[in-house]
């Protein structure tokens, strides 16, 4: 009668990225996971310790935390666009045909 | 001269004591010399405009696609916003632009990849509007290049959707994140050994980080993509039908 969905698949990627991301929070405890962004900058200056930047950023975030809400905000915008799409494509499929499959 | 070769072993032993280390894959502003932040932009415009006029053309042509259009530059907004722990001990996030690439063919992505880091550059201070240019050769045009040319291929001698999906994007965030080292590497040649030197020196500080997050970038794009197969076929299919064309 009706197709069944694949479930499993879907829960098993996102278990293996699950247990991707949390993998290095348990096995590396000691660990600073800190902001990467400073490491470039020391590699140049390792490379190069006579090199200045030639120019500013226009506008920095004042904190980490108005940082890490610019950053949320960015997911939030494309996950609300991708489950719109989603949602949109599924409820379009709904309708009629599997009275008849 | 022997004291240079001593600080050259103290270097060389500084990036191996240090290997926990990364930096994320977008240059800081200001970090290229002007030359070569020009030299990349020029590189990068004249894929963005022939990704603006396929842009146009998709919207023109088929307009039913461009809901699909919009989910693939909301995956480069979700993914590069997620900074992930690496087993290095450092962070760094994925691209997303495989899944657009897949869909759309790479030029598509030189955009919506630009229009992101354009964002993180001027709210965030992530990246930088001079560095913007080689940022955008790296993930905006070298990667989903790779990404499409790798999925092509397998899709084509294994007729696996998934397993190409899993490839390319795992592939192109890697070739992402070489190419910065490259770029960074031209820009700073070391003192011994030059360009090559450098770039290994660049490279081995984030290679190690970048694998676990190709891995996730590779599985994400199959579960989207997974997803779109079930429930946009029509889409896919008129896709499919002007990827054979063109």
């Amino acid at each position: 009668m009706m197709k069944s969905k694949n479930i499993i698949t879907p829960l098993l990627l996102i278990a293996m990225v699950i247990g991707i991301t949390i993998f290095p929070l348990l096995f590396n405890k000691n660990a600073e996971f800190g902001g990467a962004d400073g490491k470039a900058k020391e590699m140049v200056t390792e490379v190069q310790p006579e090199y200045e930047p030639w120019f500013e950023p226009l506008w920095e975030p004042p904190s980490g935390e108005i940082e890490s809400m610019l950053f949320s905000l960015q997911a939030a915008i494309g996950a609300g666009i991708i489950g719109y799409g989603l949602g949109y494509l599924k409820g379009r499929n709904k309708p009629k045909d599997h009275t008849h499959a | 001269m022997t004291s240079k070769n001593v600080l050259t072993l103290l270097a060389g032993l500084l990036v191996m004591v240090l290997p926990a280390e990364a930096f994320a894959m977008h240059i800081m502003e200001g970090f290229l010399p002007p030359g070569w932040s020009i030299a990349w932009w020029a590189v990068a415009l004249p894929f963005q405009i022939a990704g603006l006029l396929a842009i146009k053309k998709t919207v023109n042509n088929r307009p039913k696609l461009k809901l699909l259009l919009a989910m693939a530059g909301a995956f480069v907004f979700v993914l590069s916003a997620l900074k992930l722990p690496s087993v290095t001990g450092s962070c760094s996030h994925p691209t997303g632009v495989g899944l657009g690439a897949i869909l759309f063919g790479p030029m598509v992505m030189s955009v919506l990849g630009s229009i992101v880091l354009l964002f993180q550059a001027l709210l965030m201070a992530h990246g930088g509007l001079t560095t913007l240019g080689a940022n955008a050769v790296s993930m905006a045009v070298v990667g989903p290049i790779v990404t499409y040319a790798v999925y092509k291929l397998i899709k084509q001698f294994s007729g696996n959707t998934s397993v190409a999906a899993f490839l390319g994007a795992a592939l192109g965030n890697l070739m992402t994140y070489i190419t910065t080292s490259l770029q960074l590497a031209l820009a700073f040649p070391a003192e011994n050994g030059g360009v090559m030197a450098s770039a290994l020196k660049f490279m081995s500080i984030f290679a190690l980080t970048q694998i676990p997050l190709a891995v996730v970038e590779g599985l994400l794009t199959v579960l989207i993509l997974n997803a779109l197969l079930t429930y946009s076929k029509p889409e896919l299919q008129e896709l499919n039908f002007e990827m054979a064309e063109g």
